[in-house]
């Protein structure tokens, strides 16, 4: 059924903090990985070591800058689907392939019934789906749903495989319909926010903003402050008065 | 966006061939000989049926596009291909009652138009249900494509109607004219519309960083073009923009007209005016999604 579920009480999603991200693409690589070798069709690449590669991936991470010239930031930025809960791509299934579950909002496509008509990547404002080029079937990000809830892994490892891999924590996982989880609590403290707020998709991910760049003057330390408030002492005192009696 | 072949096709094709069946159940032309019964109905249905077949080509799996039926209640692509059913079924039927009992009751005909006009404005609304593209998500959209319908199917029944030998009233050849004047107004309208409306979404709404500025992307997440692009990021007609639309005007729009008014007795410059007519929407087609803009060519840095 591609009409939406009831919002469902659990709303498993992402939150990035775009503050600590460096852009490794740690996260791209192994969700690459995790996806590619566990349930359906493989995520393939096409002429992957030719000159132009190309692949469906899942997890991409973008660089921005923002700001003029001395306060420009760099900002690395990852975007995977954000399991929106008015997700147009699921409405606009024409064969029921692709679904939003009821019992914890993870948005999926069934690879069995996708026809690959490609109406759900041109609906995604954000970007979150690519056709996969040798099956001919949209792929896009599970949540790792096959991690999450998976008894055979430890239990370190039932997040999504972006979250377990990211060597910064740059990524967190978790219930975002409740107010009182980690996650929740990370987006209240640090004013995380949607994509896209004017497309009405309700994104389930949220984004960490950069912290503010602190100015140069307002820093903790500054060597050439230390080095002219310091009076010498012993040895460098005596240094000190010696070399500037020779003039 | 990128401009599929067959999707190209699919709309022009189905939609001057439902256009011609609206005309035709209306009574317009005379169906009471053998042979231009056959001959209507197979070239309304090879027009209609060539251009279903096409938009399954470009579909990852065309062997379950069967699937596509099963969800009217949400999607418009669903709705598009169970009401595409319905009136080819129903058109069916209308053409073997009047091949068997000649003419059926005129509230039949009126009932299958408003089936017409129901999948004519279903696949428009394809594309103009999709919030991410601003310049499809707009009641000018479906109502362009029922004017080209309705324009290009009144000129194919004149086609019809002087191939048959039949006479050709004054009212339907103005009435004709009239429909692609009006059809091409609706058109310069949207146009305008592209050229005017502004999306709502920056690169700073949809990166959330404009408190720290304007926001510029530094550097794409991959080195070669991925699918995105290629589906959502296409550029080139932006650059001919201009021409392609004084193409279609020309071949869609000024031919077929000077044709309709100056030799309404001639089947072969009336075919011209058809086949000028067909080649004007397939460049307007090919520019209403080339020249269509997604919101995810933000993330690429396209600024324009």
């Amino acid at each position: 059924m591609t009409s939406l579920p009831e919002p469902s009480a659990i709303k498993l999603g992402l939150v990035i903090d775009l503050d600590i991200c460096v852009g490794c693409q740690a996260c791209v690589v192994n969700c690459k990985e995790w996806n590619t070798s566990g349930y359906g069709a493989p995520l393939s690449d096409e002429n992957a070591y030719g000159a132009n590669p190309n692949g469906a991936w899942l997890n991409r991470v973008h660089a921005f800058e923002a700001g003029n010239a001395e306060e420009a930031k760099t900002v690395h930025f990852p975007k995977s689907c954000l399991h929106c809960e008015d997700a147009p791509c699921v409405t606009a299934c024409p064969t029921g392939a692709s679904f939003k579950r009821a019992e914890d909002g993870i948005v999926l496509v069934n690879e069995d019934w996708c026809i690959g008509c490609g109406l759900c990547a041109w609906s995604c404002p954000y970007g979150a789906r690519e056709m996969d080029p040798a099956e001919g079937v949209m792929k896009k990000c599970t949540l790792c749903v096959d991690r999450i809830y998976n008894d055979n892994l430890k239990e370190e490892d039932r997040v999504p495989a972006c979250v377990r891999t990211c060597p910064t924590g740059a990524r967190h996982f978790g219930d975002l319909g409740d107010p009182e989880s980690e996650v929740s609590l990370l987006v209240a403290a640090r004013s995380g926010y949607d994509l896209l707020p004017e497309q009405n998709t309700k994104p389930v991910n949220k984004y960490l903003p950069p912290r503010p760049r602190r100015k140069a003057e307002d820093a903790p330390m500054s060597l050439v402050a230390m080095a002219e408030a310091s009076t010498p002492k012993g040895f460098w005192k005596w240094m000190d008065s010696t070399l500037e009696k020779l003039g | 966006m990128h401009p599929a072949w067959s999707i190209i096709f699919f709309t022009s094709a189905s939609g001057l061939g439902l256009g011609l069946a609206a005309w035709i159940v209306l009574g317009l032309i005379d169906l009471s000989q053998f042979w231009h019964l056959i001959f209507v109905a197979g070239f309304t249905f090879g027009l209609i049926g060539a251009g279903l077949l096409s938009s399954t080509l470009h579909l990852g799996h065309p062997e379950r596009a069967w699937r596509a039926l099963s969800q009217w209640r949400s999607s418009w692509l669903s709705r598009e291909g169970v009401l595409a059913v319905l009136v080819l079924a129903a058109l069916g039927g209308w053409f073997l009652y009047t091949y068997m009992r000649g003419a059926p009751p005129q509230w039949v005909g009126f009932a299958l138009v408003i089936l017409i006009t129901a999948t004519v404005y279903a696949t428009s609304m394809i594309y103009a249900s999709l919030k991410t593209v601003t310049c499809w998500y707009h009641p000018l959209t479906p109502t362009c494509y029922l004017m080209f319908a309705a324009s290009g199917g009144l000129l194919a029944n004149l086609w019809l109607v002087v191939i048959a030998e039949q006479s050709v009233t004054a009212i339907i050849q103005s009435l004709a004219a009239v429909l692609i004047v009006l059809a091409w107004l609706v058109k310069f309208a949207w146009w305008w519309m592209l050229d005017h409306k502004v999306m709502d979404s920056t690169l700073e709404t949809a990166t959330g960083l404009g408190s720290f500025g304007k926001v510029r992307s530094l550097m794409p997440p991959h080195t070669s073009e991925n699918y995105l692009q290629k589906e959502m990021g296409f550029v080139i007609a932006r650059r001919h923009a201009l021409k392609l639309r004084i193409i279609s005007v020309l071949l869609g729009g000024l031919i077929p007209l000077v044709l309709i008014i100056f030799a309404s007795s001639s089947p072969l410059l009336l075919g011209l005016a058809l086949l000028c007519h067909l080649t004007g929407v397939f460049v307007e087609r090919w520019l209403f999604f080339a020249e269509a803009k997604h919101v995810v060519s933000l993330y690429y840095g396209d600024q324009h």
